[in-house]
């Protein structure tokens, strides 16, 4: 195939400019169309309790979980394998949390610090036997699927449901960063700040980062263009953290899923361990002749997935305030679906964290949004599915027609 | 004599962006063999693909007049319906069927509402003696080397009563030997009236066997040579295709004295687990500081599965017995990784399949087996990157927009430039390169050249895995020939001649 070579003369009509980067984003922009149609359906339906601060600090604390495990899922799927256990684990994690606080009267942080690495150990296990023992991903976690649930439904056998009174631990999910002591406020201070921060701390990247290409002669967005883009990204970033500061502030659950989000954004892009996973998800034989250990970064994958699973389990038991048998059931498809609908490719090799985020608000405003409108679960499922495919089904034309 | 078979008008076929056919006109007479060549990207695939209705009727301007008759081909399915059969350089076979279902399959024998096993197999070893194969056809493909697989793919043309075949860059992938049977298999089958286009880089071979030879250069007819008429050259067909004379093909070395022994190999035997059997028995070589060693030997001699063996031994296989012992120090590695530490790169011979990842840009290709040297902190150091990649893209001509581009993008040259920017940027010891010039054009292959002899100058060794004669007896300082597993002889750059190395390579 000949190459296409894209000649961009430099007096171009900024409509032109606009019309030529919606077509070539068309893949990412999709993503947040949809995101916004999808709110703003739920919000015309609902009669506007949709977007009121409560329901949406709701919305943050219920999507907090999968997006946590989607973010695992990601590596996963760039590395061409898939985690169908995530969901069990989960569930079994959070109730060996609660165990342990209800009858062991241990600490919540014992607690978590436990569940953490029991998460790590059920990775190691899934990983060693998908790289060592060469079992398949699809298998080895479908048997996890099934030992997991097993175990779940033994460590609470006894006892049936646990209610959890633990404070603390159950503010991870439901609780609310605390103001800045002394302030008598009407508005959330501190999130207004951290609000602020953030806002400041993305404009001062991205024009690094342009600069930067720049310097390199690289192609780049005119300008106006990029104003307008940091004016969008910001209002939007400023307009939610108003909505919340106007009520209870930042969640618990934003704050922890922020934290992971940019450990493993900076992991991903900025890391050579990030370089290894696209490279093998790319292509695994020329990573192995370029030095990479695929065994070890797959190993790592694994054991970074169930590690976050139990982080989710401790979420989601958190926000239930109590362990239960069904706890799990279902996570892995959510989280498999947010990463493909966050753009993560089907063929492996291509994903981003951030994108498998907004891939989980997705999917998790759409059960917020259809059980505010009391939708029956059968049809939400129907609904997921049918987004679901029409996503993954456009991500594969689209690219096709990349090539 | 002006009778033919197929002439292409004013063929224009564009992409987006780039025009890859500008009014081409091809003519081929009834009976001869055709040979097109150019350098990559000059568009000869592309016009196959217009002919084989790969690219359908209107999405190119100008006419195809197959068999007097203007033809408007909307598939492949129409246009082997005519009797025109393509064989791509990537052979379209399914492994795991045998050899008759391979032949028949898409256009099977039925009886009723079955398949006619016993006719097809009958008709499949007719087939089979036609291209003086002589095997078992109910063999799975798998089992059948590359240039046998390539038989049965003609096989399968001539089952369809094809008129017209075309071969793209047929011997490639094949070994001298199996190049030679298919040269004549392609003669033996133009005097029972098969009319051939062969694209092809191997100007001896076109030499050889073509009566007309068609040259293209950026989407043009350039000219098309009579070889019966005017007697053609390499020179002439060299300077058509790239538009300017080359000198010579492989470029002169100062004469040096070369340095201590870098790399020594001893005793190097190694068993494949697989089939249980020994593949390299007792090999000892050895590379000096500075030197070019060149390894030739056929298809299956074993030298690939030595310079894997050697690098890490990522397939796998089981190393009996052997040493190596680099800058005089014993080392053993245990994978890849092991190997590149201590210096040693290999340079795959399927940049495609296991030398790049496609779908990452220049950039990243080139850094990812040296990212230590970018680490800074907690992150990678990408403007240093950039500067890397910048200064690699500029020193050995990657053409290319930016080393944004994807790699997936480039033309096979370019793509084995990044390949060896990559491995350059490693900073090796001892380079070795497999089939280092494998379908790439005339003018890129000059360039790799110049740049092997660039490194070695400045004190790298180089074991050069080819099976290019003309290019071992070029390159190399020194040459070892394989044979079966075994050095079957080794030879100065002085000694060594054609005839003495195929003597050698023959002999097992």
């Amino acid at each position: 195939m000949e190459k296409t070579i894209q000649n961009k003369g430099p007096r171009e009509g900024l409509g032109k400019e606009i019309a030529g980067l919606i077509k070539a984003n068309i893949r990412d922009y999709m993503m947040y169309i949809a995101l916004v149609v999808i709110m703003l359906f739920f919000t015309w339906r609902t009669g506007g309790s949709f977007i009121q601060a409560r329901n949406l600090s709701n919305l943050i604390n219920q999507a907090g979980y999968v997006a946590v495990l989607a973010i695992g899922m990601t590596l996963i799927l760039i590395l061409k394998h898939i985690d169908l256990s995530v969901g069990y684990v989960a569930g079994f994690c959070g109730a060996v949390a609660a165990i342990l606080m209800t009858q062991s009267g241990v600490n919540e942080w014992v607690a978590i610090i436990v569940v953490l690495a029991v998460g790590l150990l059920i990775g190691l296990y899934q990983g060693l036997l998908v790289t060592r023992v060469g079992v398949p991903a699809f298998v080895t976690t479908l048997a996890g699927m099934f030992m997991f649930r097993g175990l779940l439904n033994l460590t609470l056998q006894k006892t049936g449901t646990i209610i959890v009174p633990n404070e603390k631990f159950n503010a991870l999910s439901n609780g609310f960063i605390p103001d800045i002591p002394g302030l008598d406020s009407e508005f959330h201070v501190l999130t207004l700040l951290i609000g602020i921060a953030a806002v400041v701390l993305m404009i001062a990247s991205q024009v690094k980062a342009r600069k930067n290409k720049l310097k390199y002669n690289f192609e780049v967005t005119s300008a106006p263009v990029f104003v307008f883009g940091l004016i969008f990204v910001s209002a939007v970033i400023m307009s939610i953290i108003w909505v919340l500061a106007s009520y209870s502030g930042l969640p618990w659950t934003a704050v922890i899923v922020g934290v992971v989000l940019l450990v493993y954004n900076h992991m991903l892009n900025r890391t050579r361990l990030g370089r290894y996973i696209y490279g093998i998800g790319g292509n695994d034989q020329a990573a192995e002749l370029s030095g990479i250990d695929v065994k070890k970064v797959t190993l790592f994958a694994f054991c970074s997935m169930s590690l976050l699973a139990a982080l989710a389990g401790i979420l989601y038991t958190a926000r239930l305030q109590s362990a239960t048998p069904t706890a799990g059931n279902g996570f892995e498809l959510d989280a498999i679906a947010s990463s493909y609908i966050g753009g993560t490719a089907v063929s492996g090799g291509i994903g981003k964290v951030t994108n498998a985020i907004i891939g989980a608000f997705v999917i998790m405003s759409l059960t917020n949004g259809m059980n505010l409108m009391g939708v029956d679960v059968s049809y939400q499922y129907i609904v997921k599915g049918i987004i679901f495919i029409i996503a993954v089904a456009f991500d594969v034309r689209t690219r096709s027609k990349a090539r | 004599m002006s009778d033919y078979i197929l002439e292409m008008q004013q063929i224009t076929k564009e992409f987006p962006g780039v025009k890859a056919l500008d009014n081409v006109n091809f003519q081929v007479r009834r009976g001869e063999i055709h040979c097109l060549i150019g350098e990559n990207g000059a568009g000869k695939s592309t016009l196959m693909k217009v002919l084989s209705g790969v690219y359908p009727y209107g999405s190119y301007t100008g006419n195809i007049v197959y068999n007097g008759k203007v033809q408007q081909f909307k598939s492949i399915a129409d246009s082997e319906g005519e009797g025109i059969a393509i064989i791509y350089q990537e052979l379209a076979l399914v492994p795991e069927l045998s050899i008759y279902e391979n032949i028949f399959f898409g256009h099977e024998i039925m009886k009723g509402r079955t398949i006619d096993w016993n006719e097809t197999i009958v008709r499949a070893k007719e087939s089979l003696e036609k291209v003086r194969l002589h095997v078992d056809p109910s063999m799975k493909v798998k089992n059948l080397g590359v240039g046998n697989q390539q038989l049965v793919e003609i096989a399968k043309a001539l089952s369809k009563n094809v008129k017209l075949l075309i071969l793209d860059e047929p011997t490639a992938s094949l070994n001298e030997d199996d190049s030679e049977n298919l040269l004549k298999l392609i003669k033996e089958l133009k005097e029972q009236g098969v009319t051939c286009i062969m694209i092809s880089h191997r100007l001896k071979e076109i030499i050889e066997i073509a009566d007309t030879i068609t040259v293209l250069r950026d989407g043009s007819t350039v000219c098309s040579m009579d070889a019966h008429k005017e007697k053609v050259t390499e020179a002439d067909i060299i300077r058509h295709m790239v538009g300017r004379e080359i000198e010579d093909i492989y470029p002169k070395r100062k004469k040096r004295e070369f340095g201590e022994t870098c790399l020594e190999i001893k005793n190097w035997t190694v068993e494949d687990p697989v089939k249980g059997k020994e593949i390299l028995h007792d090999i000892n070589i050895n590379v000096k500081k500075g030197e070019i060693v060149g390894i030739q030997g056929l298809m299956g001699a074993g030298r690939t599965e030595f310079a894997m063996s050697l690098f890490g031994n990522p397939t796998g296989y089981k190393i009996t017995a052997g040493e190596v012992f680099l800058e005089g120090k014993k080392v053993s590695f245990k994978r890849p990784k092991d190997a590149i530490k201590k210096g040693i790169a290999y340079v795959s011979e399927d940049r495609k399949g296991n030398g790049l990842v496609l779908i990452q840009d220049i950039k990243y290709n080139i850094s990812i087996a040296n990212l230590e040297e970018l680490q800074e902190g907690i992150s990678l150091n990408e403007n240093e990157e950039i500067n890397i990649a910048n200064s690699f893209k500029n020193s050995i001509n990657i053409k290319a927009p930016s080393i944004m581009q994807k790699v997936v993008n480039l033309s096979g040259g370019n793509q084995q430039k990044v390949q060896l920017a990559k491995w350059m940027f490693v900073k090796p010891k001892v380079l070795i390169l497999d089939e280092p010039t494998r379908g790439i054009d005339v003018g890129a292959k000059y360039e790799i050249y110049t740049l092997m002899n660039k490194l070695v100058e400045e004190g790298m060794s180089i074991i050069m895995i080819s099976s290019e004669l003309p290019e071992v007896l070029g390159m190399s300082d020194r040459l070892y020939v394989m044979s079966a597993g075994k050095i079957a002889g080794e030879l100065t750059a002085e000694e060594a001649d054609e005839n003495k190395v195929m003597a050698m390579a023959v002999r097992s």
